[in-house]
């Protein structure tokens, strides 16, 4: 998608193929991966509930806007009906455990494949339709879902929504934010590297070629049919399965949490994060989800020179989430991962910018 | 069966769909001319809505004049809105080009939510009678006034794009931009006419359903339900866009009578349109009266 080059050290040639699809581009951008994630596993022993409920949050919105990139970024079809497939993981892993007595730990992934099932159901469409006519299907697909959950006691609990039991793993009650955040940061990593490998493998490049051009990759003979399917189901997949985390982290799913907002507001991460790029659905969400706390200061801050402000706060935040979507679609529309990548080419080409 | 009942919603389901015909026509106007898709329409008829209610009960305007100026304030808010925010999308592919205008909405519907409040507002009385009776049958004097307004409205509609210079340059920049712009029509021009005009409407529409319920930001559903109306219509027909918002208006009363009578599932009047939508994009995508998209390699 971007039109960057990416700068290699001196002397990196891929001289095979299988250089040229490793899962780190160089080795120092592996042992930072490596590094991070260690510094992740001893976070919570440091920082405080606060940090920790935030990080926890944008691990399990992260596996969601994951979701919908390979649906939008990487196969190019349109969704905005995916709080729906979100709120569906929730409650199906809620309800898999209230039924059945399973543990929630498998519960959890259950409920995943539960939703990708649901994902290719309302993926039909697909086979047909794109662009516009597809947006608007999946909008259709929200609002019925959405329908469902609300009348479908046996499922949902209807309007009063149903509990979700806390995760208990070999004995350990995962009661408290800090041990929570294991089982987040397992399936975070657990999905971006999915997604990676998805990526370099032959059904992630026909995944890519739908987008780029559907009717040569159909000459090619790439099943658009199937392909399309898949990339709603695989989409749907991490939707339900973030849907589960979230469910198990409040302990309680109702049906006002999965509106069309919250659709928007995964699509607003992935775009602002960078389509079709893994790294970039983390930054988008981190953008989207740090975003209201910025605001919220930012209009205190203002506060004191325009009094109004203090009680437009809950406006402000949300005017915040469409005035970003449209400036970074005017000035940035291919997301932070390509400011990202202009700043390192920038850094490795210094002085010669060009 | 209870045949008032069904009589009355038959009524309803008119009224109401000719004014979702009007809506969708805006819609249709704008995806024709300009490839967008406006998805922040509900927003601009609940803010033309909201902007005739500050200048009556604010301004203290007398009705006829505050109508006027909403008017006159949504028409440049359209082109403001067409220049600053789709002109530098334009040739970027369609994810961009919807979700900027959800972005949109999204920032209105805030925008709205803080300025004005998240209660319905009345609009003062603004006839002197409630009720006309027509044939024996007592109709509410807004009602009539929407039935009046959306049928005249689709007649300008119809004369505009018939007989007049910009109606024309307008249907040729639809059928082809460049064939349009070598014959001298300035397509940026046309661009902003089409949102002008769409706005405008959309006020009309925005301050008759104020008239018939109240003003408020939950409104802004109608800019969802034309959806459902378009696809029936087909996306690029301005009569299908009428004949689909009178469809979906009868319909959503129809299922809601049906299942207040026999089925008491609820809720049926929202969603029914949905379930409808996506029957009609799996067997006919480009609707009743739309143009079939033919690809050729």
């Amino acid at each position: 998608m971007s039109h960057v080059p990416h700068p290699r050290p001196c002397g990196d040639f891929r001289t095979s193929y299988s250089d040229d699809t490793s899962l780190f581009r160089t080795r120092f951008e592996g042992w930072s991966i490596y590094a991070g994630i260690a510094a992740l596993l001893v976070a919570p022993l440091f920082l405080n509930d606060y940090y920790i409920s935030q990080m926890l949050m944008i691990g399990i919105f992260a596996i969601a806007a994951l979701g919908l990139n390979v649906l939008v970024g990487f196969t190019g079809q349109i969704s905005l009906g995916h709080s729906a497939f979100f709120g569906f993981g929730a409650f199906a892993s809620a309800w898999i455990n209230n039924t059945t007595g399973l543990p929630v730990f498998i519960c959890i992934p259950l409920a995943g494949i539960l939703t990708t099932a649901v994902g290719m159901i309302f993926g039909i469409p697909a086979a047909r339709l794109k662009g516009l006519y597809l947006a608007i299907a999946t909008l259709a697909s929200q609002f019925i879902l959405q329908d469902f959950f609300a009348r479908a006691d046996w499922f949902s609990g209807g309007s009063s929504g149903s509990l979700a039991e806390t995760v208990n793993f070999l004995g350990i009650e995962l009661d408290t934010d800090q041990k929570y955040f294991y089982l987040v940061l397992f399936w975070v990593i657990v999905s971006f590297l999915a997604v990676s490998n998805l990526r370099r493998s032959r059904d992630g490049r026909a995944l890519v070629a739908v987008r780029d051009h559907y009717l040569s990759a159909e000459i090619m003979g790439i099943n658009l049919t199937r392909y399309r399917i898949l990339s709603f189901g695989v989409s749907s997949f991490f939707a339900g399965l973030g849907g589960a985390l979230y469910g198990h982290y409040l302990g309680y799913v109702s049906v006002e949490g999965f509106t069309i907002l919250l659709s928007i507001q995964f699509l607003a991460m992935i775009i602002i994060g960078g389509l079709g790029s893994v790294t970039g659905s983390l930054l988008g969400t981190i953008f989207i989800m740090l975003l209201p706390q910025f605001m919220e200061e930012a209009a205190s801050a203002m506060a004191v020179v325009f009094p109004a402000m203090e009680q437009g706060k809950a406006y402000i935040k949300e005017m915040s989430v469409g005035a970003v979507i449209i400036l970074f679609l005017i000035f940035e529309p291919e997301g932070l991962i390509h400011r990202w990548r202009m700043i390192r080419a920038s850094w490795k080409l210094y002085p010669f910018s060009h | 069966m209870n045949w008032d009942l069904l009589f009355q919603l038959l009524i309803n389901g008119l009224i109401v769909g000719m004014l979702y015909g009007v809506v969708a026509m805006c819609f249709v106007l704008i995806y024709k001319s300009t490839q967008v898709v406006n998805f922040a329409q509900g927003e601009f008829l609940v803010l033309g809505a909201w902007v005739c209610w500050f200048f009556i009960m604010k301004m203290q305007l007398p009705f006829v004049l505050a109508f006027l100026f909403a008017m006159a304030f949504m028409t440049i808010f359209g082109i403001i809105v067409q220049m600053v925010v789709l002109r530098p999308l334009i040739g970027e592919p369609i994810i961009s080009v919807i979700m900027v205008t959800i972005g949109l909405s999204i920032f209105m519907q805030a925008l709205m939510n803080w300025m004005f409040g998240n209660s319905a507002e009345r609009f003062p009385a603004v006839f002197g009678e409630n009720t006309v009776s027509i044939g024996g049958l007592q109709v509410e004097t807004a009602y009539l006034m929407s039935l009046v307004l959306s049928v005249l409205v689709m007649g300008l509609f119809y004369y505009f794009f018939k007989f007049s210079r910009y109606g024309l340059a307008m249907r040729a920049t639809a059928y082809n931009q460049q064939v349009a712009q070598s014959l001298g029509i300035s397509v940026k021009q046309v661009f902003s006419m089409a949102w002008a005009i769409s706005a405008l409407v959309s006020c009309i529409a925005g301050v008759v359903l104020g008239l018939v319920n109240a003003v408020s930001n939950s409104l802004a559903i109608i800019g969802i339900k034309v959806f459902p109306a378009v696809i029936v219509g087909g996306l690029d027909s301005i009569i299908g866009a009428v004949v689909g918002g009178v469809i979906i208006g009868v319909l959503e009363n129809m299922a809601e009578f049906v299942d207040g009578q026999f089925l008491h599932i609820g809720n049926m009047y929202t969603v029914a349109p949905f379930y409808v939508l996506i029957i009609i994009l799996m067997i006919r995508p480009y609707g009743l009266f739309g143009t079939k998209d033919i690809e050729r390699i």
